[in-house]
Parts: structure tokens; C-alpha cells; sequence
């Protein structure tokens, strides 16, 4: 047991290639993979400003932000089970069967509107654990589970909603989600009380890192994410309090993007999340309790479409036989896959719900200005969420060979 | 080398899967300072042995004493609640996540502020005592925060030692940690398993090679087919013996010398 013997050995003899790889590799591999679907939006709003110059009016801009609420909310959840790995085929059918068990609870049953929303989201949580318990304790794929899911939850919204069909939303407290609108004192004291939260964690967190002794950051890389920030958010209260004010439903949105973003990457449970996307085996050995995880996911999936379909139903003013239908799953799934989070489990953020529902708003809302089919729509968004999970695959190709031996 | 109670005494552990004896009255000890070698040829029990003591498999009989006390091991987390770590061959690490977040997965050091459940990690802690940690080990990496997938094969192996001193144990197991490794690296995680010991640790080494064996242990550890076939004091041990244990030629006079070869 001699200490003194033992030569110090050089170590890294291979050191990881430098990851100054060239910023056109890096854009397309993944590194700088969010700057990606700026850019894609950018060129997306610039066609369609470039094909109708109503685009990117105020009061458009308002009207896409509120249309990318719901499936914003409901992409959220989505982010979650992707992180995990998984899918969650039901999350559009959930959000309508909540949507529908808020409004036969307010409207038929006159419960306060506060009981019926939380009684909605509840069917959603209860849901999203049922099936995450069914994934994990036998082992189904979570593809088939919520495949089942999907069907027996429409079939519930069909008997839940009765012989009419459908519910119309009358409470002003249902009805003022999606169609309350903040002044613009209002709007600005929001806003700029986003900037101060933002700019202040990011520079408590700095200092933090400086008082522990890690002071080898600089301090330009935050002050550059604080400035970014800022522009965005003054860009868009300049945009909406140009038309009619902020509206309550996109800071609903903004709130839980934030909100699960911050647990995504920020908490314990977060890290956990990611560690089972990762490699599920590591996380069990490092005593994660992975199915666990795996349920509250599930729960959280559940949860989110919930909310995401009140605020539809609130949007439309009622709850009917195609709420959650129609393309709303695969939208809300697209989504953040489109905007980078990876089908493989592991990576991603939940800033893609937005960023993705932003893209998809945008080439919905841009086609309706132009008056074009629902074909058109369709097969252009097909072909966007196409090259994005190509562009996925590459990049975890190009990881897998890089990474291992 | 310390005689009194052993970190970790198992007595008569088995373990059968189906038809297979992979563990027969297996008796097993490990003192603190001490590397313990454990050799043999595949299928000798090894793997089982180690997954029985890190508490992934429940012994079908047999009794564990933890520093003279008998417990019992029920999963994972209780093994490490009594101060086990264990470094698995195939490494256990996630790729997609940064060198700390890996070194302290599962037990994520929290900030204060906010209620249990939102607690946020507290990062720079975190790396704080990553960097110490790995710079007390001479460990070399890049970045903290490059993601362990990026890394080579030896300083991944590096890292998920590491990670297994963080709970403060009281013995290690480290199941072929130099297996697919290169001569630097080899020795690099040659003189980490030194370090170990040298911090008191009960340490167990599985491994095919025996050069690496004869190079870092104190005492060798032989299965054979599910039981326990000789035991050598590593200092006064000639390999060919050795050999012949893992082989089940003991009686059979060997000629050739070359230990690392006769493992295979």
C-alpha cells in the first residue's frame, strides 16, 4: 500500500474532438439545434409577409398566438413523454373528454366553474396515471396502451356529452380563458416583470457559480441570454398591446412553458426524467425509481392535454363530438419534434412545444390568409415534420459515431 | 493487511436461475484496504456474485454480515444505504447527460428555497465538488459539462468510478473495469483502484485479465462454476496456481507462465 510509488499517469491521452466543428455542422447535428427552428420560422414568416403583408400585422400575430395556445398546452405534456422516450397517442382525446367533463359539470350540473375546470383536469391526471400504470406494471408498449386509450376515451366523450352532442360554454369565468385580454399598463407591467424574474435568476445563478469558485464563465454568454430574452419579450407585448392587449390564454401557455421548464431542467425530478430517456438501465442502478418517473409523466401528459383541451373548449365556446379529434394529436406531437426534440428519448426541451406550435401555427395560419386548400396545409406540414425527424435521425447518427469508440 | 472485522463477510450465498447453479455456498470477504480480486472463467459466477452483493439479485440463501452485522440487501438502494457502490462493466452512465449530472445521478444535491418537490438542483455545487473530486483521483476530463457520450472509453470508465465515491462507501465493486480499455487507460484506472484502497476502501476487482489482477490486489478470489475454488494471498501467489484454479486443472502441472493468456 505504498501512496508513493504510484506514478501521477497522464491522463486523456484521446481527447474528445473539439466541438469547433464548423457552425453549418453544428446547426444541422444538433449543438445549435434550437437556433435551427428560429431560423425556420423566420423564413416562414418571411414568405408569408412576403405573400400577404397582413401576416405579420398586430393583430394577425395576436390571432396566431391564440390559436397555438391549446396545442401549445397540450405539447407540453407531449415534450415530457418524448423525453422519456415514449409516445402518448391519447393526449387529444383526453383534452376533449376533460374539456367535455368541465362543461357537463359547470353547464348541466352547475358546478362553479373553478370545481368543473379543476374536475376536468383531475380526468386528465387520473387518465394519464391509469395508463402510465398500465405501461409500466405490464410492460405494454406505451404506443398500444394509449392507442387504447385514444379510442376509449373519444367513445367516454361521446357518452359523457349525451344525446345533444354538444355542451356550449356560457360561464363567463369558462369563457373568459381563452377571450380575456390584459391593457396595456397591464401587459407591460407583465412583461417587463418577466424580464426582471429572467434577468435576475440568470444573474443570481451566475454570481453563484462565481462565489463557488467556478468563476471561469464569463459573464457574456447570460447577459447575452438576458438580452434575448428581453428583445423577444418587449417584441411581443409591442406586438400585442398594439392590437387587443395580452391575451390571458397566451401567458396561460407561457406560464407552463416556463413553469415545466423549469422542472424539466432545473429539479430533481427533471434530471431523472432525462436520465430515464437517456438510459434507463443507468438510472435504475443509480436507484432512480424509474417507473415511478415514468407514471408521473404519464400523469403530467395527462394533465396537460386536460388543460390544453378547456382552453380549446373555452376558445370555441363549447365542447362537441370533435373536440380533441381531428388532427390535434399529431399536431401536438409534430410539434416539438419539429422543433427538436428528439422521438429517442433523452433530448429535447420543453421550449419546443412553443417553438414547434409556433411553426405549425404559422404554415396553418399563413395558408388560411392565402386562401389555400387544406391540402396544401397538410402535405406542407407533413413535409416540414418529415425533415425535421430526418434531421434527427442524422443527428443521433452522428452522435452515435462520434460518441462511442 | 487488516485483520479485523471485513467490510462485507457473505456465508453459503446460492443462486440458481432455472436450471443453472450460478451461486453454490459461496463464502466471501472483504476487509477495508483491501482489493479483492475476483477471477474466473465466464460463467463462473462472477457477475452474479457482484449483482447479488450490489443488491440487483436476491439470493436464494446465504447471510451477509456489513462490518460484523447481518443485513439484508433488498435492492439496489439499500446496498448503497450501507455504503456498497458498484461500477458496472457495461458502465450504467447516460449518455445524453454532462459529466456532473452523471456523478450525482440519484443523489442530485438540492438548493434551498421553495417546497421539497421544486427544489432546484444546485449546480454549482454540483460542479464544484466534481471538479474536486475528479482532480483528488488525477481524473482528466475535457468539460464537466460535456456529455459523458462524447467522452473516450477510458474516461467514461474513469467517470463511473468516480461517481461510485461520491456516497461516501465503504467498498466498491468494480466489475471489469479495464476491460476495452488501452494500455495508458489501463493504468490510469489501475492507480485509481490504488487511490481506493489507499482511502480505506474494501475494494473487489472482477477481471479476466490477470496481469491487472496481480497488479492491484492483495488477495485472489477464485469461482469456479458457482462455488469457490482457492483463495491466494496475491503477494506470495504464482500465477500458473492461479490459472489452474480458474481452469479446474489443479492437479494438472501447467508450463506456460503467461497468466494474461491462460484467463481466456
Amino acid at each position: 500500500m505504498s501512496t508513493a510509488t504510484e506514478p501521477a499517469v497522464p491522463a486523456t491521452p484521446g481527447r474528445a474532438p473539439a466541438p469547433r466543428a464548423g457552425v453549418v455542422r453544428r446547426f444541422i447535428e444538433g449543438d445549435l439545434a434550437s437556433l435551427r427552428v428560429f431560423v425556420v420560422l423566420g423564413l416562414i414568416w418571411a414568405v408569408f409577409q412576403f405573400e400577404n403583408n397582413h401576416f405579420l400585422t398586430a393583430e394577425n400575430l395576436t390571432n396566431l398566438f391564440l390559436q397555438i395556445t391549446a396545442v401549445g398546452l397540450i405539447s407540453v405534456g407531449v415534450v415530457y413523454v418524448l423525453l422519456l422516450g415514449e409516445i402518448d397517442l391519447s393526449v387529444g382525446a383526453i383534452s376533449g373528454l376533460a374539456a367535455a367533463a368541465t362543461a357537463v359539470l359547470n353547464v348541466k350540473h352547475g358546478w362553479s366553474p373553478y370545481s368543473a375546470i379543476f374536475a376536468g383536469i383531475l380526468v386528465g391526471l387520473v387518465i394519464g396515471v391509469v395508463q402510465g400504470f398500465l405501461f409500466t406494471r405490464f410492460g405494454i408498449p406505451s404506443f398500444v396502451v394509449t392507442l387504447a386509450g385514444l379510442l376509449t376515451w373519444q367513445g367516454a366523450l361521446l357518452k359523457v356529452l349525451g344525446s345533444t352532442g354538444t355542451v356550449n360554454l356560457t360561464d363567463p369565468k369558462v369563457t373568459g380563458l381563452a377571450n380575456t385580454f390584459y391593457s396595456s399598463t397591464v401587459s407591460w407591467i407583465i412583461g417587463l416583470g418577466v424580464i426582471a424574474i429572467y434577468a435576475g435568476g440568470t444573474l443570481w445563478a451566475w454570481r453563484r457559480r462565481v462565489s463557488t469558485g467556478l468563476a471561469d464563465q464569463d459573464l457574456r454568454g447570460p447577459l447575452t441570454r438576458v438580452v434575448l430574452v428581453s428583445v423577444a419579450t418587449i417584441g411581443a407585448i409591442l406586438v400585442v398591446t398594439a392590437d387587443r392587449g395580452l391575451p390571458l390564454a397566451v401567458l396561460i401557455l407561457l406560464a407552463f412553458v416556463a413553469g415545466m421548464e423549469y422542472v424539466a431542467t432545473r429539479t430533481r425530478f427533471g434530471r431523472h426524467v432525462f436520465a430515464v430517456g437517456g438510459n434507463a438501465e443507468a438510472a435504475r442502478r443509480a436507484g432512480i425509481h424509474i417507473n415511478g418517473v415514468r407514471v408521473a409523466v404519464f400523469g403530467i401528459a395527462g394533465s396537460m392535454a386536460a388543460i390544453g383541451g378547456i382552453l380549446a373548449s373555452s376558445r370555441l365556446l363549447a365542447v362537441n363530438q370533435n373536440s380533441g379529434g381531428s388532427d390535434l394529436l399529431l399536431l401536438a406531437i409534430a410539434g416539438p419534434v419539429i422543433a427538436g426534440t428528439s422521438l429517442f428519448g433523452g433530448r429535447g426541451s420543453v421550449w419546443t412545444a412553443l417553438l414547434g406550435a409556433l411553426v405549425i401555427g404559422s404554415i396553418s395560419n399563413g395558408m388560411d390568409l392565402l386562401a389555400l386548400d387544406s391540402s396544401v396545409k397538410y402535405m406542407v406540414t407533413g413535409g416540414v415534420l418529415l425533415v425535421a425527424v430526418i434531421v434527427d435521425a442524422l443527428a443521433r447518427r452522428q452522435r452515435q459515431a462520434a460518441g462511442r469508440l | 493487511m487488516s485483520t479485523e472485522t471485513p467490510v462485507l463477510a457473505l456465508k453459503g450465498v446460492s443462486k440458481r436461475f432455472g436450471a443453472v447453479q450460478a451461486l453454490d455456498n459461496v463464502d466471501f470477504e472483504v476487509a477495508a484496504g483491501e482489493v479483492v480480486g475476483l477471477v474466473g472463467d465466464n460463467g463462473a459466477g462472477k457477475s452474479t456474485l457482484v449483482k447479488t452483493i450490489a443488491g440487483i439479485y436476491s439470493p436464494d440463501a446465504g447471510e451477509f454480515y456489513f462490518e460484523g452485522k447481518p443485513v439484508s440487501i433488498d435492492g439496489a438502494n439499500a446496498a448503497t444505504a450501507l455504503g456498497i457502490a458498484t461500477v458496472y462493466q457495461d458502465l450504467a452512465l447516460c449518455d445524453n447527460l454532462d459529466v456532473v449530472a452523471n456523478l450525482f445521478l440519484g443523489r442530485e444535491k438540492l438548493a434551498g428555497g421553495l417546497g421539497t418537490a421544486a427544489r432546484q438542483l444546485d449546480e454549482a455545487d454540483m460542479e464544484r465538488s466534481s471538479a474536486d473530486l475528479l482532480s483528488n483521483l488525477a481524473v482528466s476530463i475535457p468539460s464537466l459539462r460535456s456529455e459523458v457520450g462524447t467522452l473516450s472509453g477510458g474516461q467514461r470508465q474513469q467517470v463511473a468510478v468516480a461517481r461510485s465515491l461520491l456516497g461516501e462507501p465503504k467498498m466498491v465493486l468494480l466489475d471489469e473495469p479495464t476491460a476495452a480499455l488501452g494500455v495508458a487507460q489501463t493504468a490510469q484506472v489501475l492507480a485509481l483502484i490504488k487511490r481506493l484502497r489507499d482511502r480505506g476502501l474494501g475494494v473487489v476487482v472482477i477481471s479476466h485479465n490477470l496481469s491487472d489482477v496481480f497488479e492491484v490486489t492483495d488477495r485472489i478470489f477464485v469461482l469456479r462454476l458457482g462455488r469457490r475454488e482457492a483463495t491466494f494471498e496475491t503477494a506470495s501467489a504464482k500465477s500458473d496456481d492461479v490459472v489452474a484454479a480458474i481452469t479446474g486443472a489443479r492437479d494438472r502441472p501447467t508450463t506456460n507462465g503467461n497468466a494474461g493468456g491462460g484467463a481466456r
